[in-house]
């Protein structure tokens, strides 16, 4: 709810009727993400292919699909690293995606986490961690920042969620893979986003950590939106969340864990006949 | 409570870096130039106005080289064109210069000698007010400074980037520097400004005034360093470090590395041009060939040579190369060239991280 | 018997065949007055006899000599009578060389022009009438009357009418000013451009007609004249290109293939360059009957020259800096100064002296004011040749698909099989070739000194930007299109504003499209 709602006391659930638009994310319809018929080609490659999608608030959502399928692409252009050929693609109800950059996606509130970690290797954890925090990013005010006490709490309990409060003073470069990725979950996290876009994250941890990973993602879950892009079906099964299938840049088919897995169209894609 | 500006001004240099600052104060601001102007010239003690005078050009050197680390070692931007904001300044307060020569050239007219060689008849539109040494102090400055940015912003929002960014910045001040050698812009053609006789009414030969650059050179390096030091710390820092690692993955955190870049870069900028206007009264002439693509890459050397992203080293790393610029090209002029580029090889392949990382891994290396 | 035949035969031709001239005029040659002197002149040139050109041509150098009655000019060491031609025994004692002024010496040049003019060797009246563009005056139109009237070749025709022309400028009689005019009209030299500019002014030219078909026919002559100029830089351009091409070419395969950016490329071109001038000593010193093919023994040797070079430049150094391409920047340019010293300590810090061979000098003449070099025509045609090379090499060999293959994907094509290293050092070796090429085609144009290779890194590096990585094609519209565009641009703003300007436009063209105007497309192109 935004501030306009609560003052006059409407109700989260009830049907928003001629609400006063507000600058930023709006998501009085519930709908937080919104693809709308996105065709992408590379060089006559057909990466995504009138693909339509809708992600709620507070979800956390799956999707799955055999290499190729439009999965990266699909976060490209929600990210704004590329621009649709045709379609829409909507953040909330107001904010068109593809009329934003990137940096101006990201402060809007969308953060993407890699297949690869991305930290930044010559800094340390708590650098890393403070370089993603929300903040005002532009140049002249960075130049007279200062951390403040808020600031470094934000950055504690991050370090706690990730589990990496004895490493804060680490450099990133020393990490293992599975720290790697969790820093980079607490870089995006920091950022505050509502929406989270998960590449691949479980990639290459132990059993161990792909469950701490999936505890975590629960948790974050309701306050944020998550968008898991993963092939490990256990992973899935334990998140629990709505499954999405992609094929040839378009959505095949769309249900929980159980019932997409059951779904004989699912099976040909991905066992073939 | 958040830490006062000061107390983290401070902070930046670590105490052994304040004690050595004030060394260096002490002895460029004071020692050198009593020796030199207060001890007669056949004691042991004198200090000449040779060493003064190299002395002051190394610092400059220095200051430029500094320049440089903060956008190659901090920002990961190579420029290979950096000499031309050195050869701009140095050419805003050349004009000054030629202007205090005042009738005393050998046409004794009020325009300088190359301007009555061509039979100028008046002063260009953009000489004007190179009388006043304030008016010059902001060409200097703000000259130089628009170039950047003008230069900065269309190259970095195209987001040219590496070896393209160097080669092109090769190609401006190749570009500027045949500009600067044509006799109709009007800045001496190949010749350039010399001949320089007073600056503020006092004689520019003098030893007075030979120390007063000297200092001033070696004051403009120390607040370098120290400006260079707190904006490594600051987040601004941190923030150009991680463009230079990772540019889009800074991107998606929500900066806007285009401003970031802009500022570092024009900030280097200016100081290089504040460099140059120490330089040119030092050495008494500033022409185009100052503005040399050879010039600005070995820029790039001093700092390699003394360790990039040390801030120290490169001051190390331009003494150090200019040193053996002068000795070799007096005992052995046929083999600098050889030397040099062997530097060149063997500094990228071998000493990755110059002179200051060599030092680093002694220590490390006696400590275990 | 022979011997005797032998003999005569010999004697024979030794004689010169000399036709007699009259005696009379001949002899007028050595009278006091000028007048006199000129007409004997004048006959002498109305005469259409060959041998009289021997003569005034003696007169004009001033080696006819009178003694007494007999006119003579000396053959070697023998003194020939000038009207029979045979040799004087004993040679005159006491004989004074005949006098000429400046008006005798004009009446001799129109005389020996028009002898000239009427001479059976053809060469002869094609050169006599192609100086006669340059200097004709309104006498010379009976004689060149005379000229045209017997000439049968078409080439020369041409030229009389125009010479003709040119005197008739001059005319008293209007109506053959006229005529001289639409004559001139389409000579478009722009020395009958001069002839005719006056002619629009009241002031020299009082008839209106005149005045005006003048002024139609400079309208004329100078839009051919713009229309040549406009070829000349069109031309000027290409060559510029090809060079730019020969230049980048190299420059483009090793920056696809690794990455990197050889600072020290130009040098390879002046490798080529010196190897060629090494080639040029060799033909001289034990080969000089082919001195003249000694660029065709030089392409070969320049390629190895520069493509070993290369080699050991990436085996030593640039295969150490892998991925690392600023360092590879700096650590190519500190090679590149080593290598310019080394060629000034080798060959001396002058430019060193090559001279085209002779088939390769000189140019052929398109349309009036129009003269295209050969050599810069002979370099287009070899750049074609060598850019046929490449591509057969790079489509149609294995070398050019693993090297393609290593542009294109490095770590895949290292998967499959392909020997990256060895990969790198032979298309470093190919490029370097290539630029050592270039290097053999820049010999022959410019100056070739230790650091004529400076000034190509920059250009070469704009075409590889320009034209995009990994395509062939994108390199040569660049080099072509920038060959062009800086010629223009030269000759409209001069060369600093030309090469501010390319810079500015490329600047521009990478900001819409970064990857360059050809290049491949794709996500693993990303820098």
């Amino acid at each position: 709810m935004n501030a306009v709602q609560q003052d006059i006391g409407a109700d989260a659930n009830a049907p928003a009727v001629g609400h006063i638009l507000q600058p930023g994310l709006d998501i009085s319809h519930k709908v937080i993400l919104y693809l709308d018929d996105i065709s992408v080609s590379f060089d006559g490659f057909k990466a995504l292919n009138k693909l339509s999608l809708a992600i709620d608030a507070g979800e956390l959502r799956c999707i799955i699909g055999p290499n190729g399928a439009g999965k990266t692409t699909m976060m490209d252009v929600i990210t704004g690293k590329t621009r649709p050929d045709s379609g829409t693609c909507f953040f909330g109800q107001t904010l068109d995606l593809t009329r934003m950059s990137e940096p101006e996606i990201a402060h809007a509130g969308i953060g993407r986490k890699f297949q690869k970690p991305t930290v930044f290797e010559n800094h340390t954890v708590f650098e890393n961690l403070e370089l993603a925090m929300k903040m005002d990013k532009r140049a002249r005010v960075s130049l007279f920042a200062r951390l403040d006490d808020m600031g470094r709490d934000k950055i504690a309990d991050t370090l706690r969620l990730i589990r990496l409060d004895p490493e804060a003073d680490r450099v990133a470069g020393l990490l293992s893979h599975g720290q790697k990725q969790w820093l980079e979950i607490g870089m995006l996290l920091m950022q505050e986003p509502q929406l989270l876009l998960l590449d691949e994250p479980v990639a290459g941890m132990t059993d161990e950590e792909t469950e701490r990973t999936g505890e975590l993602f629960k948790s974050l879950a309701g306050k944020h939106s998550l968008v898991v892009v993963e092939h490990d079906m256990a992973f899935i099964e334990q998140l629990g969340g709505k499954v999405t299938v992609l094929h040839e840049g378009s959505v095949l088919a769309e249900g929980n864990l159980a019932a997409v897995q059951a779904d004989p169209r699912v099976i040909e894609v991905y066992l073939g006949r | 409570m958040p830490a006062p500006f000061t107390l983290r001004f401070l902070n930046s240099l670590s105490r052994t870096g304040w004690i050595a600052m004030a060394l260096f104060a002490v002895i460029a601001l004071g020692v050198l130039p009593a020796l030199h102007l207060f001890v007669p010239e056949g004691s042991p003690l004198h200090v000449s106005g040779f060493v003064i005078t190299l002395g002051g050009k190394l610092m400059c050197y220095a200051i430029v080289a500094v320049a440089m680390d903060l956008i190659w070692g901090y920002a990961g931007i190579l420029s290979l064109g950096h000499g031309i904001f050195f050869a701009l300044g140095g050419y805003a307060f050349g004009m000054y210069l030629m202007r205090e020569i005042g009738t005393d050239g050998s046409y004794h007219s009020h325009l300088p000698d190359f301007m009555v060689f061509l039979d100028w008849k008046e002063l260009p539109w953009y000489w004007a007010g190179t009388d006043s040494i304030l008016w010059a102090a902001v060409l200097v400055l703000v000259v130089p400074a628009l170039l950047a940015y003008v230069f900065g912003y269309f190259a970095f929002r195209s987001r040219i980037k590496g070896v393209y960014f160097s080669i092109i910045t090769q190609a401006l001040t190749l570009a500027t520097m045949l500009l600067f050698f044509r006799n109709e812009t009007g800045f001496g053609g190949n010749n350039g400004f010399t001949d320089f006789r007073r600056i503020l009414g006092y004689d520019i030969t003098s030893p007075e005034m030979r120390v007063i650059l000297f200092g001033l050179s070696a004051l403009v390096l120390m607040l370098t360093l120290l400006l260079g030091r707190y904006l490594v710390t600051s987040k601004l820092g941190r923030v150009l470090a991680a463009i230079r690692d990772s540019e889009s993955r800074v991107m998606f955190m929500g900066y806007n590395p285009l401003h970031y870049k802009l500022f570092i870069w024009t900030l280097s900028a200016m100081l290089c041009a504040v460099a140059g206007a120490l330089y040119v009264p030092q050495v008494g002439i500033i022409n185009p060939s100052e503005m040399s693509p050879a010039n600005s890459i070995e820029i790039a050397i001093w700092v390699a040579v003394g360790g990039r992203g040390t801030l120290i080293g490169p001051v190390i790393g331009a003494a150090l190369v200019n040193l053996s610029k002068s000795y070799f090209t007096v005992a052995f002029p046929d083999y600098w060239l050889f030397f040099l580029g062997a530097l060149f090889v063997m500094v990228t392949l071998w000493m990755p991280e110059g002179v200051v990382g060599l030092w680093k891994r002694i220590r490390t290396r006696r400590a275990a | 018997m022979k011997s005797i035949l032998l003999t005569l035969v010999f004697w024979f031709c030794a004689m010169p065949a000399w036709a007699a001239l009259d005696p009379a005029v001949v002899k007028q040659l050595g009278a006091e007055e000028s007048d006199d002197k000129i007409a004997a002149i004048q006959q002498l040139g109305a005469s259409a006899n060959r041998e009289a050109v021997k003569v005034l041509k003696a007169l004009a150098n001033d080696e006819l000599y009178v003694a007494g009655d007999t006119i003579f000019l000396m053959d070697g060491d023998t003194a020939v009578d000038a009207v029979t031609g045979a040799a004087l025994q004993p040679a005159p004692e006491s004989y004074e060389s005949i006098t000429i002024n400046n008006r005798i010496r004009a009446e001799l040049t129109n005389a020996i022009a028009s002898l000239r003019l009427l001479n059976p060797d053809r060469e002869v009246r094609l050169a006599a009438a192609r100086e006669l563009q340059t200097n004709v005056g309104l006498e010379m139109v009976p004689i060149l009357d005379r000229a045209l009237a017997r000439e049968t070749d078409p080439e020369i025709s041409s030229l009389l009418k125009l010479a003709q022309a040119q005197a008739n400028l001059g005319s008293e009689d209007a109506a053959a000013r006229l005529a001289a005019v639409h004559a001139l009209a389409d000579s478009a030299s722009p020395n009958t451009r001069n002839l005719l500019l006056p002619l629009t002014r009241p002031d020299v030219e009082a008839n209106e007609k005149i005045r005006q078909a003048a002024a139609a026919a400079l309208k004329a002559i100078e839009t051919q004249l713009a229309f040549g100029e406009f070829v000349g830089q069109i031309f000027s351009g290409l060559s510029l290109g090809s060079i730019l091409l020969l230049a980048a070419l190299g420059l483009a395969i090793t920056y696809g293939v690794m990455g990197v950016i050889n600072m020290a490329h130009g040098e390879l071109l002046m490798v080529g360059a010196y190897a060629t001038y090494f080639m040029q000593g060799l033909f001289r010193a034990y080969l000089p009957a082919y001195v003249d093919w000694y660029v065709v023994a030089a392409i070969p040797a320049a390629f190895l020259a520069a493509a070993l070079v290369g080699m050991a430049l990436e085996r030593t150094v640039i295969r150490r800096l892998y991925g690392r391409p600023l360092e590879t920047l700096l650590a190519t340019w500190g090679l590149s100064l080593i290598l310019i010293q080394a060629a000034r300590v080798l060959f001396g810090a002058q430019n060193v002296e090559l001279s085209n061979p002779g088939w390769m000098s000189g140019g052929v003449e398109v349309m009036a004011g129009l003269t295209l070099p050969w050599n810069r025509i002979v370099i287009i045609g070899f750049t074609l040749f060598v850019l046929a090379l490449v591509w057969v090499l790079m489509q149609k060999t294995r070398l050019g698909l693993f090297v393609r293959a290593v542009t294109q994907n490095r770590a895949m094509a290292g998967c499959v099989g392909v020997p990256t290293a060895r990969i790198d050092t032979l298309a470093f070796g190919l490029g370097a070739g290539i630029a050592g090429l270039g290097g053999v085609a820049l010999s022959q144009i410019a100056n070739v000194g230790p650091d004529m290779g400076q000034g190509y890194i920059v250009d070469s590096f704009m075409v590889v930007v320009l034209g995009g990585v990994g395509q062939l094609a994108g390199a040569v519209w660049a080099a072509l299109g920038l060959g062009v565009v800086t010629k223009f641009l030269e000759g409209w703003a001069g060369a600093v504003i030309a090469k501010i300007v390319v810079l500015v436009i490329i600047i521009v063209i990478i900001q819409k499209r970064p990857q360059g105007l050809f290049a491949l497309k794709g996500r693993f192109v990303e820098n």
